[in-house]
């Protein structure tokens, strides 16, 4: 049928008509070879603007539109509801986008006009090849994944369960809780960390709607938006979960005693079978299988004897268990730097320099000292203390060693550290040493300035250049930026606002679930202002620092907008599914995989089908199979494919063809 | 000389037919002039007898033609594999195209194949018979009686002058034993046409290009080239018996070709040899094999049946397109 296609120039105000000539291009690209009907209008997009377009279809008889206007991401759902109101199908649709790929790159407005008029070309060569499409429905699974155990993983799970979904937590480590488990007290009202977290721990262990599988990974996911398959690896924790009391005996009686401690960071030792701390949920025992002497080398089983519950079990192997899921959360959180490339600071060389993190377990009442400030190598008090910050944060000048970004909580923590420090022991003199103090939170500013003010902490504008251990000293050497000169510390103690950077687990994790990342490992929003919990992976949302620094009121209050998100989706029974999909031609298709090894989606797959030949036989080929609803319209098959019979619906090779014709014409 | 006698093969084929194992095998069939060598299904011993050859000339790739033959019948069919040619057996393999199962691959030892051209440059084109005469061929022409004395060495073929392997990559027994995988000084024509100015490089495959004359020969003989529906013989494809718009459309026949087998081809070298016109094509596949080699480490096509080539799989230390370009160089 011949097309009758209507092109439609928006101005968008003068975004568009300042640096286009929108009336010639109207006029240019209606003298198109198919196009009866060519206007252009200040506001396409307004209800006066979409009717011209609703009449126009009806009157000009229209088989397709153009809309000459800004990118497909902002306004093409609106034109092709427009289009279906006036009864065509909304894949005759075609946006030339002639804003963010025009006007706005250009500051002539003979050359913008001229690109405008080639980008409607294109889009008319397009659309008259376009043919109308039927969306089809795919159904949701009702039940949400939330990868990461922390206060981001922990409030999202909390906030979805409440909306009656079911949601499952993975967490790698033995317990959930996170980083903020190990924090003592929390900036800028100094409450406790684990006071305000631990009831949430509690009630994420509780809620039925919850269940948590600790000590466990994501080891492969599937499928789609609302239909996701989650494979998850259930370490083996060598203790029944279902049978542990969680008395701890067996974590007092083990003889293997010399195990560091990871969560106090090494500063101290626990023994091979362990619980990370009082508040752990799930309270279960696990069995450290590098120390354990039962799994090593077969002798001890002490734990075993001791369990009333029975609950050891030294037979327990990993388990992989596979779910289906309707959203996944990504909340893998973060970890310090490691110091290891800040030598200058001599983090390797004495126990006394220190990271943050370190310092807030030597200050916890749970920690490796019971709380008191001792110095690590001596459990002497310190009487001068150093702290560093933006260590390996800001290191524009220098990016293979630390990170570019701010880290965001430095500047607050150690405010905290330097004030609490001040409080407990006032003989104590605390210097801070830093770039800049960047304080922009509610009462951030007013509990630095108490910090400086009134609590005595000698804020310093430099960085310390070195840092050398002479007896039981440590010689900090620094600049004093404002009084302009050098100064020479004998610090007790040095710590280090060591940088934070995204678990090393978001990258594989990133891959297996398609969902983009930046260049330092955080996970990309879908739209870094309007959709900042979104992955532009459909169905995959963020949650914490995963996507970026940021403070606990700020995780939490993400945490709950994922989870938002996350019941905004499953409360639709059903999806509307893209149809710009992949479809094979069989008679071309000779069998070879190549489609289906690079399909990110797991859609396609092979069958035997009976043919009838030209010649009358009738033969058995192999050829490729793509499943609509889980095809995500990607097109990497279209390109592996050696023979050319994957097509993409929508974005076929001839419409892209045309459309580079029409702009070498 | 080969190291395996024409007898030993047939003996051993003959054996095969008799036992029922296959019912048919893929080989050399003597034409019309000695080095005229044709591919042939013998179904009996006394076929074989007749018309089976084995020797300098017996250049022709096997592999593509399983494609057709297992789907004739359910019964298995034996094939002569030289060991470049079971890297093409792997690879159709790898690509689904023919059943393992009907199957029974004879790898045969090889010592090269002579190239009739060559010969031809020596002798004029009037050749009557060729004979094996140790390392030697002795050419008889329609000019004298005495035959030219030519030693094979002078006129092996180009792609066995930088045969990258002698071992089969895939067999279920051989004849002749196995060799080594050579290390090959392929890629060094390639290095030289890389070496050219811009202009110099145009100049070379104007000269060579422009000669074809679009018989389809290489697309016909190469194992890569195995879809369903050539492109340039589809006619929804906008592109069958199009006449070229320009002098340099004919090229972009041989450069699509290359483009589209990038990956899967096992420089085979059939492409070349089968070129009435002399145009060195597998000189563009080993670009794209070189390229490979450099931007994703050493792949061979075929080595392994099941492998993923680069170019259709993804690994988080792919190079950076940007930091490609120059790579080749090196």
């Amino acid at each position: 049928m011949q097309q009758r296609i209507g092109v439609f120039v928006c101005h968008c105000g003068t975004n568009i008509a300042a640096t286009v000539d929108v009336s010639a291009v109207a006029a240019a690209l209606g003298r198109e070879p198919g196009v009866v009907f060519a206007r252009d209008y200040q506001y396409m997009c307004s209800q006066a603007g979409q009717d011209m377009i609703k009449d126009a279809i009806k009157e000009y008889k229209l088989t397709g539109i153009v809309v000459c206007s800004c990118s497909p991401r902002m306004h093409e759902a609106t034109f092709r509801k427009t289009a279906a109101a006036a009864g065509i199908n909304p894949y005759m649709v075609e946006i030339a986008n002639i804003r963010e790929q025009c006007s706005w790159i250009h500051k002539d407005k003979d050359e913008g006009t001229e690109k405008a008029i080639i980008l409607g070309r294109a889009a008319i060569a397009k659309v008259c090849l376009n043919v109308p499409l039927t969306a089809g429905e795919i159904p949701v699974t009702k039940r949400a994944l939330v990868i990461g155990g922390g206060i981001a993983g922990i409030q999202t799970a909390l906030d979805i369960a409440d909306a009656g979904f079911e949601v499952d937590i993975v967490e790698k480590k033995p317990t959930i809780g996170g980083k903020m488990a190990q924090l003592d007290k929390t900036f800028p009202t100094l409450d406790c960390a684990a006071c305000i977290l631990t009831p949430k721990m509690v009630d994420a262990g509780q809620n039925e709607k919850i269940h948590i599988y600790s000590y466990s990974e994501v080891v492969s996911v599937g499928g789609f938006v609302g239909n996701f398959t989650v494979q998850i690896k259930k370490k083996a924790r060598y203790v029944d979960e279902t049978k542990c009391t969680g008395c701890g005996l067996c974590t007092e009686k083990c003889p293997v005693k010399n195990v560091p401690n990871e969560f106090n960071l090494g500063m101290d030792t626990r023994h091979a079978v362990y619980i990370p701390f009082a508040q752990a949920v799930p309270k279960v025992a696990t069995i450290d299988p590098n120390y354990c002497l039962m799994l090593k080398n077969g002798k001890c089983g002490l734990c075993s004897k001791l369990c009333g519950a029975g609950a050891i079990n030294y037979k327990q192997e990993d388990e992989i268990i596979e779910n289906k899921y309707g959203a996944i959360v990504a909340a893998t959180g973060y970890n310090p730097i490691s110091m290891d490339k800040f030598d200058e600071f001599a983090y390797s060389q004495s126990k006394d320099v220190i990271t943050s993190l370190e310092f807030e377990r030597l200050m916890n009442a749970a920690g490796p000292t019971g709380g008191v400030l001792l110095r690590p190598s001596d459990n002497e008090h310190p009487k001068t203390i150093v702290f560093v910050q933006c260590v390996g944060s800001r290191c524009s000048a220098d990016a293979g060693k630390g990170k570019e970004y701010c880290s965001k909580i430095c500047c607050m923590y150690t405010a905290k550290h330097a004030m609490l420090t001040r409080e407990k022991y006032p003989d104590t003199d605390v210097y801070v040493f830093y770039i800049d103090v960047r304080t922009p939170g509610k009462n951030f500013d007013e509990f630095y300035r108490r910090a400086a003010e009134q609590y005595g902490v000698h804020y310093i504008k430099g960085m310390v250049g070195k840092v050398s251990p002479e007896g039981k000293k440590l010689k900090v050497r620094g600049s004093d930026l404002i009084a302009d000169k050098q100064l020479h510390i004998d610090a007790d103690l040095v710590v280090l606002a060591a940088a934070i950077e995204p678990d090393k687990t978001a990258r594989p994790l990133a891959t297996m679930l398609t969902a983009s990342m930046d260049t330092n490992d955080f996970f990309t929003e879908a739209h870094p202002k309007l959709r900042p919990v979104e992955s532009p992976t459909a169905g995959v949302f963020l949650s914490g620092c995963c996507q970026g620094p940021k403070d606990i009121p700020e995780t939490v209050a993400q945490a709950g907008a994922a989870a938002s998100k996350v019941i905004g989706l499953l409360c639709h029974d059903k999806l509307t599914a893209n149809p710009c999909v992949a479809h094979s031609d069989e008679w071309m298709c000779n069998g070879c995989s190549s489609c289906e090894n690079v399909c990110p989606y797991h859609a396609i797959t092979y069958v035997e089908k009976e043919f009838r030949m030209p010649d009358r036989t009738t033969k058995i080929r192999r050829v490729a199979s793509v499943n609509p609803a889980v095809c995500q319209g990607c097109g990497a098959c279209t390109v592996a494919c050696p023979s050319g019979a994957m097509d993409l619906f929508g974005f076929s090779g001839k419409q892209i063809s045309a459309e580079v014709d029409a702009i070498c014409r | 000389m080969q190291k395996i006698s024409r007898f030993d093969i047939i003996n051993r084929l003959k054996d095969l037919l008799a036992d029922g194992n296959v019912d048919r095998v893929l080989g050399w069939k003597k034409g019309e002039f000695r080095y005229d060598v044709t591919p042939h299904v013998f179904t009996s011993a006394q076929e074989l007898e007749a018309d089976f050859v084995w020797g300098d000339f017996c250049g022709a790739n096997f592999s593509k033609y399983l494609i057709k033959e297992t789907a004739k019948s359910d019964k298995k069919v034996a094939v002569l594999l030289k060991p470049c040619d079971t890297y093409s057996f792997n690879q159709l393999l790898t690509e689904h195209r023919f059943d393992r199962e009907k199957v029974y691959a004879v790898g045969v030892a090889c010592d090269g194949m002579a190239d009739i051209f060559k010969i031809k440059k020596i002798t004029g084109d009037g050749i009557s018979d060729i004979k094996e005469n140790g390392e030697d061929l002795d050419v008889y022409t329609i000019y004298d009686e005495k035959p030219v004395k030519i030693k094979k060495t002078d006129v092996l073929s180009e792609r066995c002058l930088s045969c990258k392997s002698k071992k089969h990559a895939a067999y279920d027994e051989l004849l002749g034993g196995d060799g080594d995988v050579l290390d090959s000084n392929r890629f060094d024509e390639v290095a030289k046409i890389e070496a050219m100015t811009e202009e110099e490089r145009y100049a070379f495959w104007q000269g060579e290009l422009s000669r074809c004359i679009r018989c389809n020969a290489c697309r016909d003989v190469c194992p890569a080239c195995t879809c369903e529906k050539c492109v340039f013989d589809n006619p929804n494809s906008g592109m069958e018996n199009k006449s070229p718009a320009n002098e340099f459309e004919e090229k972009l026949f041989h450069i699509i070709r290359a483009f589209h087998v990038a990956g899967r081809c096992t420089d085979c070298g059939e492409c070349s040899r089968v070129c009435p016109q002399r145009i060195p094509l597998h000189l563009l596949n080993r670009k794209f094999i070189k390229d490979i080699n450099a931007f994703y480490g050493e792949y061979q096509a075929g080595e392994v049946v099941g492998s993923r080539a680069p170019l259709v799989d993804f690994d988080k230390e792919d190079v950076e397109p940007k930091n490609a370009v120059g790579k080749e160089d090196k």
